[in-house]
């Protein structure tokens, strides 16, 4: 009886709106996890192929997966459409994160117009899941995506399952729009709890099918084909060390490129460090992971991410995150950075030399807080290993994305060294470090010779540098290393750091040294009764010029 | 002109009786955030309540042009918004929000207003009566400066605020979900009195901005009503 009541040419419509709409929705969930910033041109004149008048692009990828799922039918009581948004790490866990469902309920409304009302209405709740598909938790995950994990997505039709957001999750309604044949809904649940469960807790899953979003800086748009080889680049000592994601080939990490990190601000207070270090859970906010570093070994340029931590909770007393890549399970393995060819993994214990020079780079991405290390001596690697033991993560705290500046004034850091994670920022030695740290400090102990080995020591003594107040020892402020802010330059082995320590103590000038001054007098001493000589003939001459003078 | 308020404003009394409705949100944001929040939630409110341009065609038929939208992230909140891609309408909100921060700034130290973005249609009257605007929607977002003593609490307050304004995106689109009242879609003659058509890119439905500084004693010392809309459509 429903059916007659409306014109076939009216049922066809609506079904084909339907239908469109549906894959509209699809294309809209899916680019607002890719991480990057979606932005169309609005054209006055219409073009035809704008459904709904908003100018949504159709990634062919995901229309057709959005096809496939559906095949053929359309969104009915009981058979719903569900785009599934999951989070995949590179040790291969993953967590639903959300369900957005296109349901149909059986409230109709026969009054209403198709081709007009209920077409302008679709319109403006697609202009609706546009505003709220910025709004759930997922869309900071999603834009942080790279080398720690990666977000995915599932098209599945028929009934909705729930239960994989954990408890509590959240509903959000994102509208409705009544039509002929019943309700269309739209709506997201979602993930709050963000705790990320422990690897021993977590079983893993087989890979989620479906295709993986992934984004390529020169390929908008995401497909399963191999990686882009630099982000599986692995350093050279990296090996295999890292274990791969099952499904590799589908796992993006490409850099996301954001606009230049905006210098970081710290604030470190005396009072941070009197905090005990937290403790190491295992519960870790997966957002804590999202890193973001994309570095290549070949070129010393690094490029940057926004790198996610979690923050928030007051206590922690630090405004400034450090990338972290925290690994419940081994907080001394890195996480995911391997990928992208760059940072290498940690081996469990510190070791010293280049490993321990790669991995104090590494070790900020373990650290939530303290990660900034800086290869340089050993006491960095004590200090950031055990700092990376005070990890934590608050599990309610929210995503937070602090842009890292890449070497900040006093962070030290071997200058031949190619660089891997540049997570260095100023103050970083101000992690709360152990006790017995302190008496490595320069600033609390300076060393006795000028002239040591390690770049730390020497350079802050034999310098005097500037803005190190040798004599001052803040325990909240330490210089590492005489560094000048914002002086770095990956390309070239020396930056102005090392220019200025090479040529802090020039040579003297050949003129001014002994031997060749002693050499030059002995000349002028044998030239000078000549030159007696001439001054005398000219006597005349001489005398006349100082007659003028007076 | 239309009179300002905040509540239900009276219908024409030539008219079919009709309610504007009107929402409230309110934010406390810290000094620099303002003109974000701001143009997050007005580009939201837009974003709903702006379509293609119309083309009228023979018989009375008009097609729709087409609406881009782009992601806009925000410097001093933890925030991302969607708006509309156009830019005169962006230079607009930029314009009035620009304002209305200035004027909260040398308001003194208070830091309370609010700004108030309302869609009207308009009705023609004879002559001599000048045109009747009537309000259908009014949006007010009542904001409250609060000053933050360090980095750490503003720290905090970016993502604070960032969680607030989701709420706020969250209600938006739960009252544009009521499908309530809208101006019926107009014929030709009559496009301009109920949509914007000034803008080459998009069209929204007929709107102003005003805003209103409170003093502390929470009386409303200005009140300013600016006209965004290019004089073109002046009555």
């Amino acid at each position: 009886a429903m059916d007659t009541d409306l014109s076939s040419q009216d049922r066809k419509d609506l079904d084909k709106f339907i239908k469109f709409f549906a894959l509209k929705t699809v294309q809209v969930i899916v680019q607002a996890r890719l991480g990057e910033k979606i932005c169309t041109r609005s054209s006055s004149s219409p073009t035809g192929s704008d459904w709904f008048n908003l100018a949504i692009k159709d990634i062919p990828e995901v229309t057709h997966e959005a096809k496939k799922a559906l095949a053929g039918q359309l969104p009915a009581v009981g058979r719903s459409m569900c785009v599934e948004i999951s989070l995949k790490t590179s040790e291969g866990d993953s967590m639903e994160l959300e369900i957005w469902c296109l349901e149909m309920n059986e409230k109709c409304d026969k009054e209403i117009k198709v081709s007009y009302t209920v077409y302008n209405r679709l319109s403006l709740l697609l202009k609706s899941l546009l505003a709220i598909t910025r709004v759930t938790p997922a869309y900071r995950l999603s834009r942080k995506q790279g080398h720690e994990y990666v977000i995915l997505y599932r098209i599945y039709f028929g009934e909705v399952q729930l239960s994989g957001l954990g408890e509590g999750f959240q509903t959000v309604r994102v509208g409705t729009v009544g039509t002929p044949v019943g309700t269309i809904t739209l709506s997201c649940a979602y993930r709050i709890n963000l705790a990320f469960m422990s690897t021993r807790q977590f079983e893993r899953t087989p890979p989620i099918m479906g295709i993986i979003i992934d984004h390529f800086v020169d390929r908008p748009y995401p497909s399963s084909s191999p990686m882009h080889p630099c982000n599986y680049r692995a350093g050279e000592d990296n090996g295999a060390v890292y274990p791969s994601v099952e499904d590799s080939q589908e796992v993006c990490t490409t850099s996301f490129s954001t606009s230049p990190p905006s210098q970081c601000v710290f604030t470190v207070t005396k009072a941070h460090f009197q905090t005990p270090p937290p403790v190491v859970t295992d519960t870790l906010k997966v957002p804590v992971m999202g890193l973001a570093f994309s570095h290549q070994l070949s070129s010393s340029r690094l490029s940057y991410q926004p790198a996610a931590l979690a923050v928030g909770s007051a206590d922690m007393g630090y405004p400034v995150l450090f990338a972290g890549g925290l690994n419940a399970a081994h907080p001394h393995q890195l996480i995911g950075p391997g990928k992208e060819g760059g940072v290498p993994p940690v081996p469990s214990q510190p070791a010293h030399g280049t490993q321990a020079d790669q991995e104090r780079m590494c070790t900020p991405l373990e650290g939530v807080h303290y990660s900034a290390a800086t290869p340089s001596s050993s006491e960095d690697t004590e200090t950031v290993s055990n700092s990376s033991e005070g990890k934590c993560g608050s599990p309610h705290d929210l995503l937070e994305t602090i842009f890292i500046r890449k070497v900040g004034a006093f962070v030290n850091k071997p200058i031949n060294q190619v660089t891997m994670a540049n997570l260095d920022i100023p103050f970083a030695m101000f992690a709360p470090k152990n006790v017995e740290l302190e008496d490595n400090d320069p600033m609390v102990n300076p060393p006795e010779s000028p002239e040591t080995e390690s770049p730390l020591h020497g350079s802050l003594h034999s310098e005097g540098s500037s803005g190190s107040s040798t004599g001052n020892t803040h325990d909240d402020f330490v210089m590492v290393d005489f560094k000048p802010a914002f002086s770095k330059d990956d390309i070239l082995p020396m930056d102005l750091g090392t220019f200025y320590r090479e040529f802090q103590n020039p040579p003297q000038l050949s003129s001014l040294s002994i031997d060749i001054g002693a050499q030059s007098m002995a000349e002028d001493l044998d030239s000078l009764p000549e030159k007696l000589a001439v001054h005398e003939k000219n006597v005349k001459e001489f005398d006349a010029f100082v007659e003028t003078l007076q | 002109s239309c009179p300002l308020s905040s509540r239900c404003c009276g219908p024409s009394s030539a008219g079919p009786a009709m309610n504007c409705r009107a929402e409230v949100l309110e934010v406390s944001v810290e000094g620099r955030q303002v003109e974000e929040a701001m143009l997050a939630v007005l580009h939201t409110v837009l974003l709903h309540r702006s379509t293609g341009k119309f083309h009228y065609k023979k018989e009375g038929t008009y097609s729709i042009g087409t609406v881009g939208t782009q992601d806009v992230d925000c410097d001093f909140i933890d925030f991302a918004y969607v708006r509309v891609s156009s830019e005169e309408l962006d230079r607009a909100l930029r314009k009035a929000v620009g304002e209305f921060k200035d004027a909260l700034r040398s308001s003194g130290s208070d830091g309370m207003g609010q700004i108030s973005l309302e869609f009207y249609q308009k009705k023609k009257s004879r002559w001599p009566f000048s045109d009747e605007c009537i309000p259908w929607e009014l949006w007010t977002i009542k904001v409250n400066v609060v000053n933050l003593a360090n980095e750490q609490e503003r720290q905090i307050c970016r993502e604070k605020v960032g969680e607030k304004l989701c709420e706020k995106i969250i209600n938006i689109v739960e009252v544009m979900n009521r499908h309530e009242y809208l101006p019926k879609m107009p014929t030709q003659s009559e496009v301009d009195n109920v949509f914007d058509t000034s803008l080459k890119d998009v069209q929204p439905y007929l709107y102003k901005i005003s805003y209103q500084i409170t003093d502390s004693l929470g009386t409303s010392v200005t009140t300013t009503m600016r006209r965004l809309i290019k004089d073109t459509l002046a009555l």
